[in-house]
């Protein structure tokens, strides 16, 4: 197996951006992937996206984003994991080169969700459920999260305010990001006081909807060093893996086996423990997931992850960093981009050019993407040469 | 939204409980399964789902799906039944105070959904107290 590294990144800033298409955000994160890399062609293409059907009535987004790019003899494929599928599609791409199969591939993610209303989205993200017995019975994401959260509490004692702690230094980190959807700090007061959504959990637990793309080229580490154009940046390890579709289905709904088990597959291929990891991009689609996925990734004990994060050890200076780009709370949830934009967080802070969110001598960075309730999770374990 | 067939293709499930129990490790599944998922087994005999049990954690929604606008808020959540089946299911007829995790419920026939005024109307069950 040949060793992977990222060769170049880009993506759009998230948010409402009624003037762009699904294909011109796709583009616009790939044309900015390959300039940083400074290649001149790619061998193949994936993208991550999660509901194009539902969201634009449009399928098909291999050829439509291969088309777009002026590529269009190419291998191209769309892949869907739900809220993973721009992590799976990185994936997909680390495998391929590291199988040799291609030299230089085109990973990519993209969600445009602000062509429906609220409402409308809310029913498409919770196509991500067992439609037949979940859905059916009226619960959506924030509800299956809630249920997650109030089991959370009572069996750990987490509190209102330590969710509340996630989206705080969540925002705090977002508004140092340019290309963050919120960039403005929040107060605890704030999220305690917003709008209930699914009790416990308010509308500023919840990362927002929105519009994106990110991009990232993969190749060998061997093109990498002749390139020469930044640090390299490597894939050490990648895992992947399942949980039951349904939450009721879980034993223990507060432990999130799919995440475990995505990040010993992770840490094995790499050969590295959770101590050593520098910083962690992970997937705060809610501000209980958070929570649970440091317990799953082993970053704090099972249970601990609520006063851990209200003691600041998650916080930029803290002992472990979460999220210095601000996650999805903060840097938006454009839910097939989200993998990949986590992909290019984790390659700035390893090549040291994260600016005012910079962790300091970041050396080994970990990304964790999940779908559904965490029914799927895949993990990346990035390092510097 | 609702196709008549895939309301129809559930209605054992729904209307009756129809739930099914592996032969080789006795587990009881529903909604029945092709494949058993403790065991593998691929065999199993029907059963009637208990339609008593507790509350293993619950929510009150505030923001819904269209098809459920005009019921916010309502309080959802996971049931495990006495015969050890974990399903979901809307918690209603519950005085606030008395809605709790742990707390006795029954499973009733409700009407669950309408696809508008003049489509399907799909029933199943919700948890009422026991």
């Amino acid at each position: 197996m040949r060793e992977v590294a990222v060769l170049g990144v880009g993506m759009v800033r998230f948010g409402e951006l009624w003037d762009r298409s699904l294909r011109d955000l796709f583009t616009e994160a790939a044309l900015a992937a390959i300039a940083d890399a400074g290649v001149d062609h790619v061998d193949s293409l994936y993208v991550g996206c999660m509901s194009s059907g539902l969201f634009n009535g449009q399928e098909h987004l291999g050829v439509l984003m291969a088309d777009s790019l002026g590529v269009s003899s190419i291998p191209a494929t769309r892949v869907e994991s739900a809220c993973a599928s721009g992590g799976v599609a990185v994936r997909q791409g680390f495998m391929e080169v590291a199988a040799g199969f291609s030299e230089i591939v085109l990973v990519g993610g993209v969600e445009k969700m602000t062509d429906l209303s609220t409402p409308e989205a809310t029913y498409a993200l919770s196509a991500a459920a067992d439609q037949e017995w979940e859905a059916f019975h009226g619960v959506t994401f924030p509800g299956l999260y809630a249920l997650i959260a109030r089991a959370h509490m009572e069996r750990y004692g987490t509190t209102r305010r330590q969710l509340a702690a996630v989206a705080v230094k969540n925002h705090a980190n977002g508004a140092k990001n340019p290309h963050a959807q919120f960039r403005r700090p929040i107060s605890i007061e704030a999220v305690l006081n917003s709008q209930m959504v699914a009790d416990p959990l308010r509308v500023l637990d919840c990362s927002p909807i929105s519009d994106g793309a990110a991009a990232a080229v993969l190749g060998s580490v061997e093109l990498a060093r002749k390139l020469g154009r930044h640090p390299v940046v490597k894939v050490t390890g990648s895992g992947q893996a399942t949980d039951t579709m349904a939450l009721h289905d879980r034993r223990n709904i507060t432990e999130l086996a799919a995440v475990a088990s995505a990040g010993q597959r992770a840490y094995a291929m790499a050969g590295r423990r959770p101590g050593e990891i520098d910083f962690a991009e992970v997937h705060d689609c809610f501000t209980i997931a958070e929570i649970c996925i440091i317990e799953a990734l082993g970053f704090v004990e099972q249970g601990r992850g609520g006063p851990a994060t209200e003691a600041g050890e998650t916080a930029l200076q803290g002992r472990i960093p979460i999220n210095p780009s601000g996650g999805l709370k903060a840097k938006g949830h454009p839910v097939g981009a989200t993998g990949v934009a986590q992909l290019h967080e984790a390659v700035l802070q390893l090549r040291g050019k994260a600016g005012e969110r910079q962790v300091p001598n970041a050396r080994i960075g970990l990304i964790q993407n999940m779908g559904g309730s965490g029914g799927s999770c895949v993990v990346h374990i990035l390092e510097t040469e | 939204m609702m196709k008549p067939a895939s309301v129809w293709r559930v209605l054992a499930q729904r209307y009756r409980h129809e739930a099914a129990q592996c032969t080789s490790c006795d587990k009881i599944l529903f909604p029945p399964r092709r494949v058993c998922p403790h065991c593998r087994g691929t065999a199993f005999r029907k059963v009637r789902l208990c339609d008593r049990g507790r509350i293993i954690t619950y929510t009150i929604q505030h923001v819904s799906a269209p098809a459920f606008a005009d019921q916010t808020p309502f309080a959802v959540g996971i049931i495990e039944t006495d015969d050890g089946v974990r399903l979901m299911a809307q918690i209603v007829d519950f005085p606030p105070e008395k809605l709790r995790t742990g707390e006795r419920v029954r499973l009733a026939f409700r009407r669950i959904q309408a696809d508008g005024d003049s489509g399907v109307i799909a029933y199943g069950h919700k948890a009422v107290p026991e």
